[in-house]
């Protein structure tokens, strides 16, 4: 026990808990934190926005897969983190999100910069903490990383009033804490894995979902190896995309509202679906009464709750994805030899895809997204990270970017947040300096959070922003053009900057590509760079991302042509 | 379909909070909510009665298990459960011709008078929900003033905890 401030005290957790980088932005009510922060060997990241600090800890996280931290003072710092805090929570990434507040003493005055954060935080983080005292910090500190980061992740807030920030007090710090509410579920039932076996070997059709479920819990090669073993082919929702090499025989690429069409056509074909940390959304599996009436599902997910909220299944299993996969795959191997892919199901399977390639029509124009992309994917190495930011851009990276290695791909998928790409791969950096980062970006989501570029020249962390320009909010613009006759309002943005000059004037390099050569010249100097690259590259505003599963209808009702 | 729904949770600030803001925010609606404390000081117990779909309470059940501060959750068997409400009916009263007549009404319902007021009366009922709602009716031509229900409280028979 040793005399200590509230401060300090978390500054030590912090460090024990093995943190090595901040996110984040002073303020009055949490100076007294910066003040130790400046005696530790953690890494600041100085934000322009705290919200970009939580899409820089989200990324972080998602790919160190253990919580990225970040700072914000009360108020509106806190208020500030709010959406970034929501999107880790949707997404399930680990995240501790650490706020000064006003002295206990001025709690409920309505102080100066006061906001009961704690209140507007509890239905989107996993958990909350408000410690009253200095002593408490250690143990509900140590709590929060467990809490973020074990069974299903999810964001933690850990609001400390300033007095308790300075609070001098003879401080414990505990080695072992219990959380009695809270105890996941890792080893599944080998009872309910045993259904899930006999359903998977007596079936004629089986299909694997796989979700995001696979990433957090790190399960690509025991995802890999049952596919192989069983001859299964692999559809991902959006959020499982890169679960499992998207160049692999068996790959279909992810399901749902821009899904690939092979995968859409098929999982309805399906009459053993395999679902694996995946939550059945709207987003991926259209109307969910629709959606697998015909076929027997499997559901394998960390969260209990997760089971039976959208989608009634057969056979449930409650376990960690990687956990569960292994007892599987091992009661399978032990009960036959692998299969050989002389299935019908496999023929019809490649029989199905091989129509949808040859006759895929892409716009005749040089410049389209999908030949931006495919351009992309030549040039880029395949241990490269890739995020995106949301709309039209996220949608053509789900169809035309292939993820060739496991684990090297995220995006906002739940909660869609436009300005979350750029910040998070700015993160992402932060956690994997040793690879390229590629923020897939639109113009209009960039723009959101496009002054992280400060913080990428600032702390040399370089990262490529492809920005596939057409000047307008290009998604809302498609959904006036189908359900609004054409009526456009508030989709415009050709008042929007000038994205080279932007980047240039951060002291970042731009770079406009108007046509293929231009582009793989850029993306060769951005990839040589050692500082962030903007390419600005020009898409028509009027095209569109097809396939399009319109809302409330089902996958098999998806438009593939305007 | 009604079930009830008992919850142990940990007995600090903030819970009941989380508790009800599950409840709201994933649009399940509460019917009546009751807490207080337990034979643990540490811990509270949250009753909650719902009206509504089996796969809802099923849900309902999960997402309170969720929540870190909920130590335990049971949907409770009602053929297997004792299960009680409190009613404070304060009644307008013009002769007391009414009040014999209410006075008698409580003592068949084996409530108790608990205030009499010139012009009002107020009793004090014990029972299912059903007995409050049964008394609630016969009386209320009267002219009910105020009405104050706690909510149910409920714990499984016999020995076996929980």
């Amino acid at each position: 026990m040793v005399e200590l401030s509230g401060s300090k005290a978390l500054m030590h957790t912090l460090e024990k808990e093995g943190v090595d980088i901040v996110f984040g932005m002073p303020g009055g009510a949490n100076l007294p934190m910066y003040d130790e922060l400046i005696q530790t060997n953690i890494r600041h990241i100085l934000v322009r926005h705290e919200q970009s600090a939580a899409h820089m800890a989200d990324g972080y996280g998602r790919i160190k897969r253990k919580p990225g931290v970040c700072f914000a003072t009360s108020g509106p710092g806190a208020t500030n983190l709010v959406t970034g805090i929501c999107n880790a929570h949707m997404d399930s990434s680990p995240m501790v999100a650490i706020t000064g507040q006003v002295p206990t003493s001025m709690i409920g005055k309505d102080a100066f910069q006061e906001c009961d954060i704690m209140g507007m935080c509890t239905s989107i983080t996993k958990y909350c903490f408000q410690p009253r005292s200095a002593v408490e910090i250690p143990e509900m500190v140590k709590k929060g990383f467990y809490i973020a980061q074990s069974g299903r992740p999810g964001p933690v807030l850990i609001d400390i009033p300033k007095d308790v920030q300075q609070e001098i007090a003879e401080i414990k710090f505990p080695e072992i804490i219990k959380v009695r509410g809270y105890s996941p579920h890792i080893d599944p039932n080998i009872e309910q894995v045993g259904k899930a076996v006999e359903l998977l070997l007596n079936a004629e059709r089986p299909m694997i979902m796989a979700g995001g479920g696979v990433h957090i819990s790190g399960a690509f090669h025991e995802l890999q190896a049952l596919a192989e073993f069983l001859m299964i082919p692999v559809v991902t929702t959006f959020k499982g995309k890169g679960a499992f090499p998207e160049n692999h025989p068996l790959a279909l690429g992810p399901i749902g509202m821009h899904g690939h069409v092979e995968a859409n056509k098929l999982i309805v074909d399906a009459d053993v679906l395999l679902a694996i940390g995946a939550r059945f959304s709207d987003r991926s599996v259209g109307k969910f009464d629709e959606f697998g009436q015909r076929m027997k599902i499997i559901h394998i997910d960390v969260d209990p709750a997760e089971i039976g909220k959208n989608k009634s299944v057969d056979a449930p299993v409650v376990g960690d994805v990687k956990a569960s996969l292994r007892v599987l795959l091992k009661m399978i191997t032990k009960r036959i030899a692998k299969k050989e892919d002389k299935s019908t199901w496999i023929k019809h399977i490649n029989e199905v895809r091989d129509d949808v390639y040859s006759n895929f029509k892409d716009h005749p124009r040089e410049m389209t997204a999908r030949k931006s992309l495919k351009k992309l994917r030549e040039l880029l190495p395949p241990e490269s990270i890739v995020t995106t930011e949301v709309g039209q851009c996220q949608m053509w990276t789900s169809l035309f970017f292939d993820i060739l290695q496991p684990g090297t791909f995220f995006s906002s998928t739940g909660l869609g947040t436009m300005g979350f790409g750029f910040p998070a791969s700015i993160g992402a950096k932060a956690a994997k300096p040793e690879v390229h980062v590629v923020d897939i970006a639109g113009d209009g989501s960039f723009n959101m959070t496009e002054n992280s570029l400060a913080v990428s020249v600032n702390d040399n962390l370089p990262v490529i922003v492809f920005l596939m320009n057409n000047y307008s909010l290009g998604m809302v613009a498609q959904w006036q053009r189908f359900f609004y006759d054409r009526r456009y309002i508030g989709v415009d943005l050709k008042g929007g900057p000038d994205f080279v000059k932007i980047a240039e004037a951060y002291g970042a390099q731009g770079i406009r590509a108007q046509s293929i050569d231009e582009l793989d010249k850029a993306i060769k100097v951005g990839l040589k760079s050692d500082i962030a690259t903007v390419i600005d590259i020009l898409i028509d505003p009027e095209e569109d991302v097809f396939p399009f599963v319109v809302p409330g209808t089902g996958l098999k009702d998806m438009i593939t042509a305007a | 379909m009604w079930n009830i729904i008992s919850a142990l949770v940990e007995n600090k600030p903030g819970v009941l909070f989380r508790v009800s803001n599950m409840f709201r925010s994933r649009n399940f609606n509460i019917e009546s909510l009751s807490v207080g404390p337990t034979e643990q000081s540490d811990l509270s117990r949250i009753t909650v009665t719902i009206d509504t779909e089996e796969h809802v309470i099923e849900q309902i059940v999960k997402q309170l298990r969720k929540l870190i501060d909920i130590v335990d959750v049971t949907q409770l068997t009602i053929d297997n459960t004792v299960y009680r409400e409190l009613a404070l009916l304060k009644l307008k009263v013009d002769d007391s011709d009414s009040r014999m007549e209410i006075i008698n009404l409580t003592n068949i319902f084996r409530g108790k008078v608990v205030d009499n007021s010139k012009g009002s009366i107020m009793i004090e009922l014990t029972g299912k929900p059903d007995k409050i709602d049964a008394f609630w009716s016969l009386v209320e031509h009267y002219g009910v003033i105020q009405l104050a229900r706690t909510g149910v409280s409920a714990l499984p028979r016999g020995a076996i905890y929980e």
